[in-house]
């Protein structure tokens, strides 16, 4: 007979500490994980409280502890309070209302919820507040509700936050609370105010009548807000001088609720609110914290212009805090308020500019967002300076919602044409890798419009082109401008600066540089196909023009062969005709573009002959599939999915997943973005590959917001054309 | 037709749990507009310390919530403010000597109050240890455990004075010294975890 008292627990943790490798601890884990099942297995009721320690160690360290789960259950049922304290633990960590034996508790937190001593009902009330299934809430809101009405302020301040949980599982339990609400805030003990603030603010934001009913609260809440400010010093409740700052917040965060959308609320708390506004010290986080509260308050209650203005005020004064959270949190409230209180939040700007140098990524992000929205009529040319020398200088991850925001504005308030396009030129030129796809059609339809400067235009962005062709956007619209207005570039008419001198061959030198340059994507070859094409009506080098033709009549790329051959011969000048359409494609050369034109109509499919697919199209979400063979094995599908959205708003955090049956295997590449634009302004492809030999079926699921809401839908896919997976 | 279907779902468990590239696999959910969701302690090497869940998640999404929000703390710089956006929720985090304390907090949610809270919770620990270190953490887990949970209940604060949750954790202590003592089994020895 050999005596195995089980080792003791920081004996445990000292000794796994040793390990000096990951199969070393895994090693002594398991070791000790099968001395505690022996002891489980043989009902130790002595050591049930050590091992199942041990286990929430181990638990915590990634192992799997899923066989102590009724142990715990057994600890609870002791009548030791070390069992008790060690098992409910134990529950709170290894059983969730996903597990079955979970409502095993029910009973035994029922009989805590009773016992004599208070620590006890209190690990009962705990547990059940933290963890409580609906139908574990449902069995013992009874019990929670008595101890609710308790004079022990211990309990009752534990039970008033346990009805907060039974509330958000069962709303419809609420109203049984209600009567044990009636003098909760009469309590001088602040554990039990400040709970019970938190419980009327739960009733008050899920119950439209429960507001209206609390409504009368407001001016006893004033009152115990007065009294925390104008008492003297607490040392029990002091933090840096002020009084209970946990339990202010709250009651302004309750008053908000209760003022909002009413004016007589709103007025009873209008001082209070001005005193705290003033009053509150400013040196530490913790004035700040209350400072903050208040003015998200006086933000959304009916308050007086002059309050508004103070809290506007508040945010601008936290912005030129050294402290960086405190500015974080002002950008951020100025981003919500920026639209109702316009004017007040302008009389900022500067120093909101300002932020857009700071080092924290998230800091320059609002300053950014900020910005735009602080953009006006008066001040676009100022504004605009500051966020294009942003634009220089700021990480990528930026650059491409700075450079929409950039169009976006300067189309909005753009001082004169010539500004709006030499602004347009200033992104293409310092930004345009990261500028967006969607924005070069807006961008030449944006040109075409501006008569007037079609000849600066197309000077400014040919230079441009002498000096970089790598950034893919520019030269897009650069090649587009100069298939459209390269007569205007070649007999030197341009008004606003001086005329450069260039010849026809010099213009189509650059064109054809951009045909052979390994810079220049399949995209940017199309629009420079297309413009030496338009030059043959144009220029009088009609000679040199078709030879450039014929030479790519024979192109490896079959996209450039098929227009070069299309657009050879007489029928040239029919198809350019009237309609001059620029090639709009989409991401993928190899999907045919959207906007119209007998041009695209030619193109077709260009990938080896596999037709593409709509694999699904609802709500205005639409998901085709193209599809290629992959090199070097065949029998892998590379499907490349595009999504596109025809409503008016954006599809935000977009995320696309798919299934296959169990024969085949399925890899998902990164997607380009997770946001689908509205008004099918631009898709979001990802890639998936396939590897099958049948045929291939598939489900997928999407998930995206739309207009605030989470939609998520699944869908099986059954129409993949037979070539794919033959 | 059964056949398909245990192929069908063990596709879509197995592509769902898998890990696409893209990551996000789930989004926790919005429970009420102010909640902590969740508290987690962790050191700088990324071990973690203490974990409180206050919604419902399984093991597997808990773990790996817990790894991918470890990573991203641990790649923040020191000059960054405390506060970051991940999912739909905020994250507040502060670093106490080795340990990381981090908390999520929910859309309208207060993140300055939030650092008073962690600073409190620090502070208790500090009181009940005697100037706190990690190790103290790491060998009375439990005691840590036992600490937030008079100080927060269901996310939220139950007790706003130091004092109080200090004077019932101390309370709580001599009750289980109390109460083993009545029921010792070996005379002279002292039962402890």
């Amino acid at each position: 007979w050999v005596c195995h008292t089980p080792i003791r627990l920081r004996e445990l943790i000292r000794t796994i500490r040793t390990a000096r490798t990951q199969a070393e601890e895994r090693e002594m884990i398991q070791k000790e994980c099968a001395a505690i099942r022996s002891s489980f297995r043989e009902e130790d009721n002595t050591y049930r409280c050590r091992n199942v320690a041990k286990l929430l160690y181990m638990h915590m360290l990634g192992y799997p502890a899923h066989f102590g789960q009724l142990e715990c259950l057994k600890l609870i049922a002791s009548q030791k309070f070390t069992d008790k304290r060690i098992g409910y633990l134990g529950a709170m960590l290894l059983l969730d209302e996903r597990q079955d034996v979970h409502l095993l508790m029910t009973n035994c937190i029922k009989n805590d919820l009773n016992h004599s001593t208070q620590y006890v009902q209190g690990l009962a009330l705990c547990t059940l507040g933290c963890m409580g299934s609906s139908e574990m809430c449902r069995d013992l809101a009874g019990e929670v509700e008595k101890l609710l009405k308790t004079s022990n302020s211990y309990l009752r301040k534990k039970a008033a936050l346990c009805a907060v949980h039974v509330i958000r599982k069962v709303p419809e339990l609420m109203e049984m609370f209600l009567p044990a609400t009636k003098n909760l805030l009469s309590e001088k003990n602040h554990g039990v105010l400040h709970t019970s603030v938190v419980l009327l603010t739960e009733m008050c934001e899920r119950s439209p009548d429960m507001l209206a009913h609390f409504r009368k609260l407001v001016p006893q809440l004033v009152r115990i807000l007065k009294n925390l400010i104008m008492s003297g010093y607490s040392p029990e409740h002091d933090v840096s001088g002020i009084s209970d700052p946990f339990l202010q917040v709250r009651i302004l965060r309750l008053l908000r609720i209760l003022g909002k959308g009413d004016d007589d609320s709103s007025e009873a708390m209008n001082d209070i609110l001005a005193q705290v506004a003033t009053n509150t010290e400013t040196s530490k986080n913790v004035g700040n914290a209350i400072l903050y509260e208040t003015v998200l308050t006086i933000m959304d209650i009916k308050s007086e212009s002059g309050l508004r203005v103070l809290a506007i005020n508040i945010l601008g004064r936290f912005l030129l805090n050294n402290d960086k959270n405190i500015r974080y949190v002002a950008l951020t409230s100025l981003l919500k308020t920026v639209q109702t209180d316009h004017n007040a939040v302008q009389r900022h700007r500067s120093t909101i500019v300002d932020c857009l140098k700071d080092l924290d990524v998230s800091i320059k992000r609002r300053a950014m967002e900020l910005s735009f929205a602080l953009v006006n009529g008066n001040n676009i040319r100022g504004m605009m300076k500051e966020l294009l020398y942003f634009l220089d200088s700021c990480d990528p991850e930026f650059k491409a919602d700075c450079a929409s925001g950039v169009f976006l504005a300067a189309e909005k308030y753009a001082p004169s044409k010539r500004w709006h396009i030499d602004t347009i030129m200033r992104v293409l030129t310092t930004a345009g890798s990261y500028v967006r796809d969607d924005s070069v059609p807006n961008l030449i339809q944006l040109i075409t419009n501006s008569v007037e400067m079609h000849a600066y235009t197309v000077q400014r962005l040919y230079k441009a082109l002498l000096d970089d062709i790598s950034q893919q956007p520019l030269v897009q619209v650069a090649s587009w401008c100069i298939g459209e207005y390269g007569d205007l570039l070649i007999s030197g008419q341009c008004e606003e600066e001086e005329p450069i001198q260039v010849t026809e061959d010099e213009v189509l030198d650059v064109l054809e540089g951009l045909l052979v340059s390994n810079l220049s994507s399949p995209v940017t070859r199309g629009y420079s196909l297309t413009a030496i094409m338009k030059l043959s009506t144009r220029f009088s080098s009609v000679n040199r023009i078709k030879k450039v033709v014929s030479i790519y009549g024979s192109s490896i790329d079959v996209e450039l062969q098929q227009r070069a051959v299309e657009y050879n011969g007489n029928d040239l000048l029919d198809l350019l005709g009237g309609n001059d359409v620029p090639v709009i494609p989409t991401t993928m050369p190899t999907k045919p573009a959207s906007a119209g034109g007998e041009l695209l109509d030619l193109l077709g499919d260009l990938s080896l002959g596999i037709p593409p697919m709509t694999a699904y199209n609802k709500n205005g979400l639409k998901i085709d599939f193209t599809f290629e063979r992959a090199n070097p094995n065949p029998n892998v599908a590379v499907i490349t999915i595009h999504a596109s959205n025809s409503t008016e708003a954006d599809m935000t955090d977009f995320v696309f997943q798919a299934a296959v049956p169990k024969t085949f295997q399925l890899q998902l590449l990164s997607p380009s973005s997770n946001v689908v634009p509205a008004l099918n302004q631009g898709t979001v492809t990802q890639v998936i590959r396939v590897l099958n030999q049948q045929k291939l079926r598939m489900r997928i699921k999407l998930t995206y917001i739309h207009k605030g809401s989470a939609v998520q839908d699944l869908a099986e896919v059954n129409n993949f054309p037979p070539q794919s997976w033959q | 037709m059964d056949g398909w279907m245990d192929g069908w779902m063990d596709g879509w468990m197995d592509g769902w749990m898998g890990g696409w590239v893209d990551g996000l696999l789930l989004t926790i959910g919005i429970t009420s507009s102010f909640q902590m969701q969740f508290m987690l302690l962790f050191s700088r090497q990324g071990k973690l310390r203490l974990q409180k869940w206050y919604v419902p998640l399984s093991d597997k999404e808990k773990k790996k919530i817990t790894r991918e929000l470890v990573q991203t703390v641990l790649a923040r710089k020191p000059k960054m403010c405390s506060f970051l956006e991940w999912r739909d929720l905020k994250i507040v985090y502060k670093r106490y000597a080795s340990l990381y304390f981090c908390c999520a907090i929910e859309d309208q949610d207060n993140e300055l109050i939030t650092l008073e809270i962690i600073h409190r919770y620090v502070e208790l620990l500090d009181k009940y240890f005697g100037s706190v270190c990690e190790l103290d953490i790491i060998f009375n887990f439990e005691k840590a455990y036992f600490i937030l949970d008079e100080f927060l209940l269901g996310g939220e604060a139950q007790e706003t004075s130091k004092k109080n949750v200090l004077k019932a954790i101390e309370q709580a202590d001599l009750l289980q010294e109390n109460i083993d003592y009545q029921t010792r089994l070996f005379a002279g020895t002292v039962w402890t975890l």
